[in-house]
């Protein structure tokens, strides 16, 4: 691999400095996407800013209705957290999902949600909890997070220290994963509140969305009779894993099985 | 070319190294420890040839720097067996023919030494879940899911 420098700061504004004075950084969290797409000079920074001994990052509390996550827990350390399973089963079975027990063993979910990808399994689930996303600068609302493909509205210089969000009544997440990467080709979160239903998709399009017709049907009527192929075409992915069809109806069925699994 | 010092634990054997920031755990026990058993195989973590455990987890160890590991622990399929003897899990291998060309095997062995770390008694479809980030070329998985099987109940019998 090309080189480059290596930090690991003890704080947070010893990171922040290491990056205002670096040419080309980037921060590292578990390095399950940044070290591979390093390797095949996809992204090529100058500098990495290791955030590990950033301990503050690493916790899990629980209050009665809301879990707040620290951006370094790894997937493993949530899919295993005895409270999570407990409070919120379909949120830890998401983690189980993810790649395979080496890549959730050292990738974390704030690594995952700053960096976006469109086929990751996080986003649709902080965008379908009542979630928000707390930075060292700010607090982030779920909606306004995901603003394209690999890309969010974190500033250059910012870092995602935690996700908070409320305990639904009902969660569940089901995905068609492709069957080498385990990425999904449609993943479906589906988060209920008193009345009011969020079924987030990712996979399906540049970046993560709400399907707001079945959202609307299962407010009114939360059984699995859902208004089928409600997401236009026009905005989901075409290639080589799935056409844009498969994709439609892939949602409809992915929400089916998240319901009928209750 | 950025170096840096780190304190590292193979095998349990203790290193202070000077490294560049870029050597990749699996290059650094490769070429620079020369423990080879750890193989390389996609280069993209995605196969598993190269998996080792850190601090008892297995991990895949081309997508790792060594600079991240300053005083941790690592472990590789040298260090599996005691002497002469083989680890229950590399006996189950032999005795089901659960390898072919062997590549995939030291990965295999790991993967399946840290599934049975978490669940004592796998049945088939644990085995075949856990074992999902190891490509085997050869075998069609039906002997290695027989081997983690057998390996399991011998791991069991040591405890």
């Amino acid at each position: 691999m090309y080189n480059f420098n290596y930090h690991s700061p003890k704080s947070m504004i010893e990171a922040s400095d290491i990056f205002t004075s670096s040419e080309d950084p980037k921060y590292l969290a578990g390095g399950m996407t940044l070290i591979a797409s390093m390797k095949q000079r996809l992204v090529s920074p100058t500098d990495l800013i290791d955030l590990k001994k950033l301990k503050e990052l690493n916790n899990i509390i629980t209050e009665e209705k809301k879990i707040k996550i620290g951006a370094l827990c790894t997937h493993d350390q949530i899919a295993k957290n005895s409270q999570i399973i407990k409070m919120i089963n379909g949120f830890s079975l998401l983690a189980s999902g993810i790649g395979d027990p080496a890549i959730r063993n050292m990738g974390t979910i704030g690594g995952s949600l700053a960096n976006s990808d469109p086929a990751a399994d996080w986003p649709s689930a902080v965008l379908a909890l009542k979630t928000n996303i707390q930075t060292n600068k700010r607090t982030i609302k779920n909606e306004e997070f995901f603003t394209g493909m690999f890309e969010t509205s974190l500033e250059e210089n910012e870092i995602l220290t935690s996700i908070e969000f409320e305990l639904p009544e009902f969660f569940k997440y089901v995905k068609f994963p492709n069957p080498a990467s385990r990425y999904a080709i449609v993943g479906v979160s589906i988060a209920k509140y008193d009345k009011k239903v969020n079924v987030a998709v990712t996979g399906a399009s540049h970046t993560p969305f709400i399907a707001e017709e079945i959202s609307a049907a299962l407010t009114s009527n939360f059984n699995s009779n859902i208004p089928l192929k409600t997401v236009p075409i026009s905005k989901l992915n075409n290639d080589i894993h799935a056409s844009s069809e498969y994709r439609q109806n892939l949602i409809d069925v992915c929400t089916k099985q998240a319901l009928n699994s209750n | 070319m950025s170096k840096l010092t780190v304190n590292i634990t193979v095998n349990n054997k203790k290193y202070k190294k000077e490294i560049h920031s870029n050597l990749l755990l699996v290059d650094f026990l490769r070429d620079n420890l020369k423990l080879t058993g750890t193989h390389i195989g996609c280069d993209t973590s995605q196969c598993g040839a190269c998996m080792v455990m850190l601090n008892g987890e297995a991990v895949k160890s081309c997508s790792i720097l060594v600079a991240q590991l300053e005083n941790k622990e690592i472990v590789t399929i040298e260090n599996i067996s005691e002497n002469d003897k083989l680890h229950p899990m590399q006996e189950a291998f032999r005795n089901n023919h659960g390898l072919q060309c062997g590549f995939c095997t030291p990965g295999m062995i790991i993967s399946a030494i840290s599934l049975v770390k978490e669940n004592n008694n796998p049945n088939e479809a644990d085995i075949r879940k856990y074992i999902e980030g190891n490509f085997c070329r050869c075998t069609g998985y039906h002997n290695i899911i027989k081997s983690i099987s057998e390996g399991a109940k011998g791991m069991q019998n040591e405890e």
